[in-house]
């Protein structure tokens, strides 16, 4: 065992601020930098304090450095999950433990995900073991359009989970925005265009600008406008938004927060391109985006980034009838930025994101269908994403100057044989053991022994 | 995507699947099991497409059964297999040969627990015909009424799975479902054209929170775990009444039962926890029948000794958790861990989505278990997905392994089927070349989909 092993176990409680980072080197692996480029043989990469400070070919390493073997080894950052609801819930059908979305709610954009982020969830723990080291986490919209606000998060085994929170707002349109709006997609944009007027001149009246506070990590600024700080700037009568929700949308119609928008059918992606021209100063992204290869030229040329969810090709819904797995080669060869994210059925977590690009690479085998690079499909899972959510160079990549996120798999991150064998986030070692490294190690042989399984621990 | 075992806040009503049970002990089901006092009602009208004598010669075989054949030759005639065999295998001349060299062979790929059709996509609600949620127990209704055979999901699983056969399960609302009906993944203008000929029928049933959900939302029986086993016996119980007449007068429901009984027909059980497992198979000895499979038995890891005892497959996930409390136990080793114990694994997918991947949701459980320790080789990783389930759907006789005899049901892989990387290339269904990537043509594209956006695309 490595001296660098930490020596946590599940029963010291979880540290209420990250443990020290350490200086370390890994020498003589295959290093994926995230960058999109293809693997370096025989790399090295080097942290100190909590960052990355070197990496490449053949380094020379100092003598008072720790040094890992990686011999045998992948050496990659870790990976970025974007908008999962990781810390939002523990079981998703006990209601009472999910967070996710709140349809009996009398807010809608002022709902802020960052209060309610618990690190303890057994979730965090599985995808920080598969290899996820930051994350955007998104409410879903249930009560409006309108989910709330997403946050950036690290899967540290610490409570400084939220680094950047009010990151985004999340809007639903398509299908499932039109029946949240009153069962028409006029209603939808309606809403949304109603909405983003209010926040516009109540921005003004309540001198809500959105300013931002300097934060010292990756995400660059914070959000300034936190909506339950709206001032009490008189409304008129004629309005739909509460106080809080339009004070929420104020650093949105600014341009100051990013603004998600779900869409998936082609048309419907073409009308969130045109709100700029209403709204010039929105910065968006689409989420979805399942036709989005079928306006992919638009999209490349509005240069509105998108997440979606890589191995969609059946028609489930009318607004994904053109549903195809090249939907996200399709767009990158466009020209769009493309990330890949989104959990659509029980089995999808962040911690099958390699499978979801993997396949992607598999697909370029095909005749007639548009897949990834090796060095494409693992960026869109660490470098892309965690460009799309402003902290471009400082995670998802390894490269001197970023965060010190660093995971050694046991092979090709991408392949199904290949997991993590230790995850470093900010520099430190991750304890990996979980509720189902437990179970696992209990019933290692399924009979009791001498006393019952309950003793087995 | 709809979660089909899954019920949210949202869209509880219509989200609740079935488990199934199929025994791997359960024999060779073979022949036809209509209602034995009904002829064969609804009966197959399937008949092999036409092919062409084939040699695929080259390739990594894995013949399903546990073994592998480097250097390989597979030769197919008439829908059937004929020989398997390395690279000495003498190759008739007017046979169409393939050169298979660094590309794979397998079985076609089998589901067993799929709701394809019943649940098909456009996943609107006037297509949510997989549950019928009126009544805790319905074993008179049989999934194949409900099949639509233009699901768009059917193309995508042969496509990208390379599956070849499946059985389509009621949902799990219920206690007892109904009728399973397993199928040629073959396209049809009617499901009888898509029956699998003489597959025995499976009774589905479920355990533990989706019944007494369901029931006892609306203040009705079951709304326990022990009010689904008060409602389960006394079903049985009449059941055995029935059985034990005359069955003079046609009972739907019943008839299903007793062929449970008379053995004929399986029993597919949805279930998640170890311990309700164990109950069941106490139930099923009391009542006189086999569980051939338990479904979603994310716990079955707890108790493989039991079930390897009983000769119970357990057809499991690799590594869903989670998404119900009844879930919350499962881990991604439970295949290995079972396997390990010498139990039947059989991997499913219960998804339009996962049936598309069942060989690499195989090969993700295969590395879990390598990770602890647990090494098991390819060729037996890959009877997972097919001859494992062939046996549990009681068609090991005809399908699921390449042998000589056995219809000819074969995936041609472009690399290791236990790889990310790797895709069918060629699929062929009683020695009839269903889908060739290679071949824009050659795919098929349902109703459903002609003139739409996307027609014909690779998907």
């Amino acid at each position: 065992m490595s001296a660098l092993r930490l020596t946590a176990t599940l029963l010291a409680a979880m540290a209420a601020t990250p443990a020290p980072a350490q200086d370390f080197a890994i020498t003589g692996a295959t290093v994926a930098l995230g960058d999109g480029s293809e693997p370096i043989e025989n790399g090295t990469v080097v942290v100190r304090g909590g960052m990355i400070v070197a990496v490449g070919k053949d380094l020379m390493v100092t003598m008072d450095l720790p040094t890992i073997n990686g011999a045998g080894k992948w050496v990659t950052p870790g990976l970025f999950a974007s908008i999962t609801n990781l810390g939002l819930v523990d079981v998703d059908a006990v209601s009472e433990s999910n967070d996710v979305d709140a349809g009996d709610s009398p807010f809608g954009a002022a709902l802020d995900v960052a209060p309610a982020i618990n690190p303890t969830a057994q979730d965090f723990a599985y995808s920080r073991a598969g290899g996820v080291t930051r994350a955007s986490v998104t409410p879903e919209a249930d009560s409006s359009i309108f989910a709330g606000q997403g946050a950036m998060i690290d899967l540290g085994d610490d409570y400084d989970t939220v680094r950047l929170p009010r990151a985004f707002q999340f809007v639903e349109l398509g299908e499932r925005g039109a029946r949240l709006a009153g069962g028409s997609r006029t209603s939808a944009h309606a809403l949304l265009r109603n909405a983003l007027r209010e926040a516009g001149t109540f921005g003004e009246g309540a001198r809500l600008i959105g300013g931002r506070t300097a934060r010292s990590d990756a995400g660059g600024g914070d959000i300034g406008v936190d909506s339950r700080m709206a001032g009490d700037a008189e409304r008129p009568g004629d309005v739909l938004l509460t106080r809080f929700d339009a004070a929420a949308l104020v650093p949105v119609v600014a341009g100051q927060q990013k603004l998600y928008v779900e869409a998936h059918r082609s048309t419907d992606i073409l009308a969130v391109l045109d709100l700029k021209k209403e709204f010039p100063a929105l910065d968006m992204v689409l989420v979805g985006a399942t036709e989005g290869w079928m306006v992919a030229d638009r999209i490349a040329a509005a240069g509105v980034p998108v997440i979606t969810a890589a191995l969609s090709d059946l028609p489930v819904t009318f607004e994904r009838l053109a549903a195809t797995q090249s939907n996200v080669g399709r767009m990158v060869d466009a020209g769009v930025t493309v990330a890949i994210g989104g959990y659509e059925t029980s089995g999808d977590h962040p911690r099958n994101l390699p499978q979801q690009a993997g396949n992607l690479v598999a697909l370029n085998k095909r005749p007639g269908a548009s897949g990834l690079t090796w060095g494409e499909a693992f960026a869109a899972i660490t470098s892309v994403p965690a460009s799309i959510a402003g902290m471009g160079g400082k995670v998802g990549v390894l490269a001197e100057g970023a965060i010190g996120d660093v995971v050694i798999w046991d092979g090709d991150p991408l392949e199904l044989s290949s997991a993590p064998e230790r995850v470093f986030i900010d520099g430190v070692e991750q304890n990996l053991d979980n509720h189902q490294s437990r179970l696992r190690d209990r019933y290692r042989t399924p009979a009791p022994g001498d006393l019952p399984k309950a003793y087995d621990w | 995507m709809k979660r089909l075992d899954w019920c949210g806040r949202r869209a509880c009503a219509v989200a609740v699947l079935a488990g199934t049970l199929a025994a791997c002990s359960a024999g060779s089901g073979t022949g036809t099991v209509g209602s034995a006092s009904a002829g064969t009602p609804y009966a197959s009208t399937y008949h092999a497409y036409p092919g062409v004598p084939t040699a695929l010669v080259g390739a990594t075989i894995f013949d399903g059964a546990g073994g592998r054949i480097d250097n390989g030759v597979v030769l197919f005639a008439n829908g059937a297999i004929e020989a398997v065999g390395t690279s000495g295998l003498a190759i008739p001349a007017d046979y169409r040969q393939i050169d298979a060299r660094g590309k794979f062979v397998t079985p076609g790929v089998i589901d067993i627990h799929s709701h394809l059709g019943d649940y098909p996509t456009p996943s609107v609600e006037a297509h949510s015909d997989g549950n019928e949620a009126t009544s805790p127990t319905t074993p008179e209704v049989w999934a194949e009424h409900s099949v639509w055979p233009q699901d768009p999901g059917f193309t995508r699983a042969l496509a990208n799975g390379g599956v070849t056969s499946l059985q389509i399960l009621p949902g799990s609302a219920n206690l007892s479902g109904g009728r399973s009906v397993t199928l040629k993944n073959v396209p049809g203008r009617t499901v009888q054209s898509m029956k699998f000929p003489g597959a025995p029928y499976s009774l589905k049933m479920a355990c533990g929170e989706n019944p007494k959900r369901v029931y006892g939302n609306r203040g009705q029986a079951p709304s326990t775990r022990m009010g689904n086993f008060a409602v389960n016996r006394q079903a049985w119980l009449d059941a055995r009444e029935y059985a034990e007449g005359d069955r003079a007068k046609r009972d739907l429901g019943k008839e299903t039962m007793a062929g449970v009984l008379d053995g004929e027909i399986l029993i597919q059980n949805h279930c998640y926890r170890a311990d309700e497992m164990a109950l069941v198979i106490d139930m099923a000895k009391e009542m006189g029948y086999q569980v051939t499979a338990f479904h979603h038995a994310v716990e079955s890891y707890k108790i493989a000794d039991i079930l390897r005892e009983n000769g119970i497959c357990s057809a499991v996930w690799a590594d869903w958790y989670g998404f119900k409390m009844e879930a919350y136990d499962a881990i991604p080793e439970n295949a290995a861990l079972l396997h390990n114990s010498g139990a039947c694994v059989v991997i499913h997918s219960d998804d339009e989505n996962g049936i598309q991947r069942l060989n690499q949701e195989a090969a993700k459980a295969q590395a879990d278990g390598h990770r602890m320790g647990i090494d098991i080789p390819d060729a037996e990783v890959v009877g997972w997905f097919t001859l494992n389930a062939a046996r549990a759907m009681g068609i090991a006789d005809a399908t699921g392994s390449l042998e000589a005899g056995k219809m000819a049901d074969v995936v041609l892989w472009n690399g290791d089927p236990l790889s990310i990387y790797s895709r069918p290339e060629k699929v062929w269904i009683d020695g009839a070349l269903m889908f060739d990537a290679l071949d824009r043509k050659h795919r098929p594209v349902s109703d459903f989909e002609l003139g739409q956006p996307g027609e014909g695309d690779v998907k």
